[in-house]
C-alpha cells in the first residue's frame, strides 16, 4: 500500500515536471542572445545597460576580442573561472561560507577526541603505493587551482583532491591523524584573505571584490588580475576544510 | 532526452524517500535527487554544437553558438561541494542518531514516541 | 553520441533503483558512487569539463568515503 501510495506521488511529481518541460527552451535549441550569460562570453558586461534589460530590450554584444592580446575585460581564458571568481564573486563567498558553516557542523556533532581504529592492518599495497602516489595527487591538485583561469578545473576541485589525499593517508596508515590546529588556522586565515582581498578591491576600484590588478596577456599564466590569486585562496580554503570533514569522520568520543 | 533522465532520477529519488524506512536510504535517495538537479541545470544551458567555454586559439572570436551557457556550469560547480558538506552533516548526525536510539530504522528506534 | 547519452541515462536510471532498494546499505552506497560516476559522462557530454572534474573528484571519491566511513562507524547495526 506504501509502495503505491509513493509510485503514485512520485509519477505525479514526474508528470508535473514534465508539463513544466514546454515552458523552457528544448534541449540543445537554447538562444544565447536571449541570455545575460552573452555578455559573459563576450565579455563586455560593463557596457550593458541594465535599464533596457530590466524593460526588456535584447543588447546584443558586437566587438570581436581575439585570444592572445591584451584588452579583455577579465583576463582569464575560462569564461566558467570567470564567472565564479569575478562576476559573481559575491556568491562564491556565500557559498565557502555555507561549507565553513557545514564543517563546523560535523565538528559540533561529531567533537571527538580519540582517531577510530579500522581494526585490522592496512593492506601491503596501499601502504606501500600512497608513498608513491601522495606527492603527485597533490601536485596534481595545487595544478588544478593554479592553472584554474586557463584549463577547466579551479579551486573547488583542486581542494578535493587534497582532500582526497590526506582521506588515502587516513586509510592507509593507522595512526594517522591530521593536525587539526594547522587545517583550522589555514581555513581562517584563507577564508580572511578572501575578504581582504574584496576589501582592497573596495578601496581601489569602488567595488567589493574588484579585479585590481593589471589583466595581462590572455592565455599566459600571469593574467587575468586577482583571479589566480582568489582561486589559490578558495582552493587552499576547501582543500583544508574538507580535510576538516575527513578527519572529523574518523574522530571518537572516549570510552 | 537528458531532461527526461534527469525527471526520472528525481522521481526515483521521491519513490526512495516515501518507501524507505532505513535514515541511511533517505541520506542516499537525496544525494540522488542532488545528482538528478545538477544534471538538470547543466542541460538548461547546452547548445547543440556548441564547445566548451575556454577561449583557445582555435576558438579566438566570440560568436553566438559557438559556446554552450557557462553561467549554470558557474553555479552547478559550487552547488556540488556544498553537496559534500550536507551529506557529511548528514552522516554525522546519523552516527549520533544510532549511539543515542541504538538504530537507524525508523521504527525500531527505542525512546522516540509514536 | 544520442544512444551513448540513453545508454549512461539508462545504466544511472538502473544503479538509482538498485541504490533505493538494496537490501544491504554496502550495495546501495556503491551503487550511488557508479551513478556519480556515469553522470561524469553525461556532463562532459553537455561540455562541461569543469564540472565533470569537480564531480569525478566529488561523487567518486570523498562521497562515497565519507558514506562508507559513516557505515562502518556504525558497524553492527540492524542492516549488517
Amino acid at each position: 500500500m506504501r509502495r503505491l501510495y509513493a509510485i503514485l506521488v512520485g509519477a505525479g511529481l514526474v508528470y508535473m515536471l514534465f508539463a513544466f518541460l514546454g515552458t523552457i527552451s528544448p534541449y540543445g535549441n537554447v538562444n544565447l542572445s536571449d541570455r545575460v550569460s552573452a555578455h559573459f562570453l563576450a565579455k563586455d558586461v560593463n557596457s550593458v545597460d541594465a535599464s533596457k534589460w530590466v524593460s526588456g530590450d535584447k543588447q546584443i554584444p558586437s566587438k570581436m576580442k581575439v585570444f592572445g592580446k591584451k584588452g579583455f575585460e577579465d583576463g582569464s581564458a575560462n569564461v566558467v573561472t570567470s564567472i565564479v571568481v569575478n562576476y559573481r564573486s559575491f556568491d562564491t563567498l556565500g557559498e565557502v561560507t555555507v561549507l565553513f558553516a557545514s564543517a563546523v557542523g560535523v565538528g559540533l556533532i561529531l567533537g571527538g577526541t580519540r582517531r577510530m581504529r579500522y581494526g585490522r592492518k592496512p593492506n601491503f599495497i596501499l601502504r606501500v603505493s600512497t608513498g608513491i602516489l601522495l606527492p603527485l595527487i597533490i601536485l596534481f591538485g595545487v595544478y588544478i587551482f593554479v592553472h584554474g583561469h586557463l584549463t577547466p578545473g579551479g579551486g573547488f576541485p583542486g581542494g578535493t583532491v587534497i582532500a582526497a589525499a590526506v582521506l588515502l593517508l587516513y586509510l592507509s596508515n593507522e595512526e594517522f591523524s591530521l593536525n587539526m590546529v594547522v587545517s583550522k588556522s589555514l581555513e581562517g586565515s584563507m577564508g580572511s584573505l578572501y575578504v581582504i582581498f574584496g576589501l582592497i578591491g573596495l578601496a581601489v576600484g569602488g567595488a567589493f571584490l574588484f579585479n585590481f590588478l593589471p589583466n595581462g596577456v590572455v592565455g599566459s599564466l600571469f593574467s587575468a588580475g586577482v583571479v589566480p590569486l582568489v582561486y589559490m585562496t578558495i582552493g587552499l580554503k576547501v582543500g583544508s576544510e574538507l580535510s576538516g570533514v575527513v578527519a572529523e569522520i574518523h574522530e571518537e568520543r572516549e570510552g | 532526452m537528458v531532461y527526461a533522465i534527469s525527471i526520472i532520477l528525481i522521481g526515483i529519488g521521491i519513490y526512495g524517500l516515501m518507501t524507505q524506512k532505513n535514515l541511511f536510504k533517505h541520506l542516499i535517495s537525496l544525494s540522488i535527487i542532488d545528482t538528478a538537479v545538477n544534471i538538470f541545470i547543466i542541460a538548461t544551458g547546452y547548445v547543440e554544437g556548441g564547445k566548451a567555454p575556454i577561449y583557445t586559439k582555435s576558438l579566438p572570436n566570440f560568436a553566438i553558438g559557438k559556446f554552450v551557457d557557462p553561467l549554470p556550469q558557474a553555479l552547478v560547480l559550487t552547488a556540488i561541494v556544498i553537496g559534500v558538506g550536507t551529506l557529511a552533516v548528514g552522516a554525522s548526525l546519523l552516527v549520533r542518531i544510532r549511539e543515542k536510539h541504538s538504530s537507524i530504522d525508523v521504527e525500531n528506534m527505542k525512546g522516540v514516541e509514536e | 553520441m544520442s544512444a551513448l547519452i540513453w545508454l549512461a541515462g539508462g545504466i544511472m536510471i538502473v544503479a538509482a533503483v538498485f541504490a533505493v532498494e538494496a537490501k544491504k546499505i554496502l550495495d546501495a552506497v556503491i551503487a550511488m558512487s557508479a551513478l556519480s560516476l556515469v553522470s561524469v559522462f553525461l556532463f562532459i557530454a553537455m561540455r562541461a569539463p569543469d564540472v565533470a572534474i569537480t564531480e569525478a573528484s566529488v561523487g567518486a571519491g570523498l562521497v562515497t568515503a565519507v558514506l562508507l566511513v559513516t557505515l562502518f562507524r556504525m558497524k553492527g547495526g540492524d542492516d549488517k
